[in-house]
């Protein structure tokens, strides 16, 4: 084990090279470059043994992943914004098709106006394809999901490719001290991807991706639902097995200072560290503050989230997407599982900057609501 | 020639009677043998085959969309070669819309980067599998239904794209032209790209008699005819060399092929002597012809 002090970008990029995927076909979008470039470096120095597919276009990365993901090897992409939304069709196939691919999607804006810097409508917009989605605070949560990642995968009771979601720029491009386990950590942990059925394989033809028309679609579907809701008690499992072999754990949900909380603040990634010290600072002056962050999305934990907020306290939640008309992707799923008097806010969107100052303001705003739904930090 | 007895491409599937894809797609795989994986771009090959819990496919097959065939090839290429299975085929089906229209990109670049894999294009010239809809390999002169002849229509306006030479453009080591109708010709041009190292493709002319209106035991005439009358020209390009596979004893006129077909009937003289006019060129062009 080292400490390096690295970007989450190059976490991640450590991270695959530890998971030792055969195939990575890639794309390169700003603000995941970073990945694209550390992953071809590794493979041109020869510390990654894998087949680097440099296609034209993210469409291609993910019709190239599920390939190779169909033949049953490992296999690691990554995208953003604009690249993930135009893969959008293939990124339903690949859930639908049921491979195991892992993707880092580094969250970005989507057009228009074009704009390069951190909002997570991105992957928001991809929440229905059925793929697993985890979203990390820090570059040490973002190599440690990854590992994370294919293991819920490959799980034979899951086969539901993994979105591992982390904010542009502010988790990409900005570095902390990130803890590298050893390759034979790893090789324990995560041991090499065993098929059940190597699908694409001549001496064993089967045909994938069939026509199935109204007398199978629907059970297609709802096998999807199905391995979702198993999926939860799947990603706590592999998150304990983590804990127990690296010292790091993070849930599915992550409370911080809820217990006697009088407004809990809900979030997901990386401004849940701002909104921590918001918190700690507001609870040195007597108020009750807490937060509920969420880091897997899909599924979403709505036991986990219930039991959370089973408490009078109301709900101020902050999200970085937008429904229009109806407010931010989180506030609409919660408000809708819980019964508390709960507001959501619309944060950041296109990277504008969320200060500590804004965090206060939802606070006082939660105490003495106006609106169900209010944009913050919009300029007068 | 050798032909393999055994069926790769099972029958029972539900392609229209006469269906000239399946014809195609049954000797090229007699031509490779087991040891492929094929990949089919959406369309009605991948539709008439594979309606679940049914395949025709005896060998290993995937399909995911219609624009990305060549991509999905090359991730399975990239996986195989990763497991040590260099030796395995891979073909790649698409149709002429999945092909020199919304899969052009992902084609291109799969050439571009010399994937080994063999691209076999069957073109039945038109959107066949939504109901004959004008590709950017249609016709000059052929009636679909988003290129009517009408009034002030007399059908498709452009002539078909010239995909064959826009792969050998990519600087690929094979290339070829085919014909349905030319069993022994295709069965050795898709011999010879499982053999080439690199990317290969094949454009395979498919007479349709759905999409083009003739009677279903006339689509291997309808490709003789496509053949002797230089409208398709069957050749090769093997690592630049350009040859002429098939050269006609006796140049047909291209009305014998054109009055055949449904799609054709409301052509005037003019049009028809628009299209032989076409065909010259294009015969002197590739040396049939003086």
């Amino acid at each position: 084990m080292v400490k390096k002090v690295i970007s989450s970008a190059e976490a991640i990029s450590e991270a695959v090279k530890l998971a030792k995927p055969d195939v990575i076909p890639v794309y390169p979008i700003t603000p995941q470059t970073k990945i694209s470039e550390k992953l071809a470096e590794y493979v041109a120095n020869g510390e990654l043994n894998a087949h680097y597919i440099k296609v034209e276009s993210e469409h291609s990365a993910m019709s190239a992943s599920i390939g190779a993901s169909g033949t049953g090897v490992r296999v690691f992409t990554a995208t953003s914004s604009q690249g993930l939304a135009y893969m959008h069709e293939v990124v339903y196939a690949a859930a639908g098709m049921r491979m195991p691919i892992v993707m880092a999607n580094a969250n970005r804006a989507l057009s228009a106006p074009i704009n390069i810097w951190n909002d997570q409508q991105d992957s928001i917009a991809e929440r229905d394809a059925g793929w697993l989605q985890i979203y990390a605070e820090t570059g040490q949560e973002a190599l440690d999901t990854t590992l994370q990642a294919y293991k819920i995968s490959e799980n034979k009771d899951i086969l539901l490719p993994t979105m591992v979601c982390i904010d542009g720029f502010i988790l990409t491009h900005t570095v902390d001290v990130v803890e590298i386990p050893t390759q034979e950590q790893v090789d324990k942990f995560l041991p090499q991807y065993e098929p059940e059925h190597a699908f694409l394989d001549p001496k064993d033809p089967m045909s994938i991706g069939t026509l199935a028309d109204t007398e199978y679609y629907m059970e297609t579907r709802h096998d999807i639902e199905k391995a979702q809701q198993k999926a939860l008690k799947v990603i706590s499992d592999v998150d304990n097995e983590f804990k127990d072999q690296f010292g790091r754990g993070y849930g599915l949900i992550e409370e911080y200072k809820t217990e006697d909380a009088e407004i809990i603040l809900v979030a997901m990634g990386s401004i849940c560290g701002t909104i921590k010290d918001v918190i700690d600072t507001e609870r040195s002056n007597g108020q009750k503050i807490g937060l509920l962050r969420v880091r897997v999305y899909r599924p979403l934990p709505i036991e986990a989230i219930k039991q959370a907020l089973k408490t009078d306290a109301k709900i101020a939640i902050l999200d970085k997407n937008v429904s229009f008309s109806i407010g931010g992707a989180l506030y609409n799923e919660i408000k809708a599982i819980i019964n508390n008097p709960t507001y959501g806010y619309i944060v950041g969107l296109g990277g504008r900057d969320i200060t500590p100052e804004q965090i206060r303001e939802i606070i006082e705003k939660t105490k003495n609501p106006t609106k169900d739904v209010e944009w913050i930090g919009l300029k007068e | 020639m050798d032909i393999d007895e055994k069926e790769y491409l099972a029958p029972g599937h539900r392609a229209c009677a006469g269906c000239g894809a399946t014809i195609g797609v049954r000797l090229a795989l007699k031509a490779l043998g087991e040891n492929t994986v094929a990949v089919s771009a959406t369309g009605c090959l991948e539709v008439v085959t594979t309606p679940y819990p049914e395949t025709a496919w005896e060998i290993p097959w995937i399909h995911v969309a219609f624009e990305n065939a060549s991509a999905v090839a090359s991730g399975v290429e990239e996986a195989l070669k990763a497991q040590g299975k260099e030796d395995t085929n891979i073909l790649v089906i698409g149709g002429d819309g999945g092909t020199t229209d919304i899969g052009m990109q992902s084609l291109s670049g799969a050439m571009e980067r010399g994937q080994n894999i063999i691209y076999l294009c069957y073109d039945n010239e038109a959107y066949m599998n939504t109901g004959i809809q004008r590709s950017s390999s249609t016709p000059y002169g052929a009636s679909t239904t988003t290129s009517p002849a009408g009034k002030n229509s007399f059908g498709e306006t452009r002539h078909k794209k010239n995909m064959a030479m826009i792969m050998a453009s990519h600087g690929i080591p094979y290339v070829a032209t085919a014909s349905i109708s030319h069993p022994t010709d295709l069965m050795n041009k898709v011999k010879k790209a499982a053999e080439t190292k690199g990317p290969a493709y094949i454009h395979l002319l498919q007479p349709c008699a759905t999409g083009w209106g003739f009677k279903t035991s006339d689509t291997v005439k309808l490709g003789r005819l496509a053949v002797q009358s230089h409208l398709w020209v069957l050749y090769e390009i093997d690592h630049g060399e350009f040859k002429v596979t098939v050269k006609p004893a006796k140049k047909i006129p291209v009305t014998d092929y054109l009055n055949m077909q449904k799609r054709f009937k409301h052509l005037d003289d003019q049009h028809k002597a628009n299209i032989q006019a076409y065909v010259d060129s294009q015969s002197k062009e590739l040396g049939l012809t003086d």
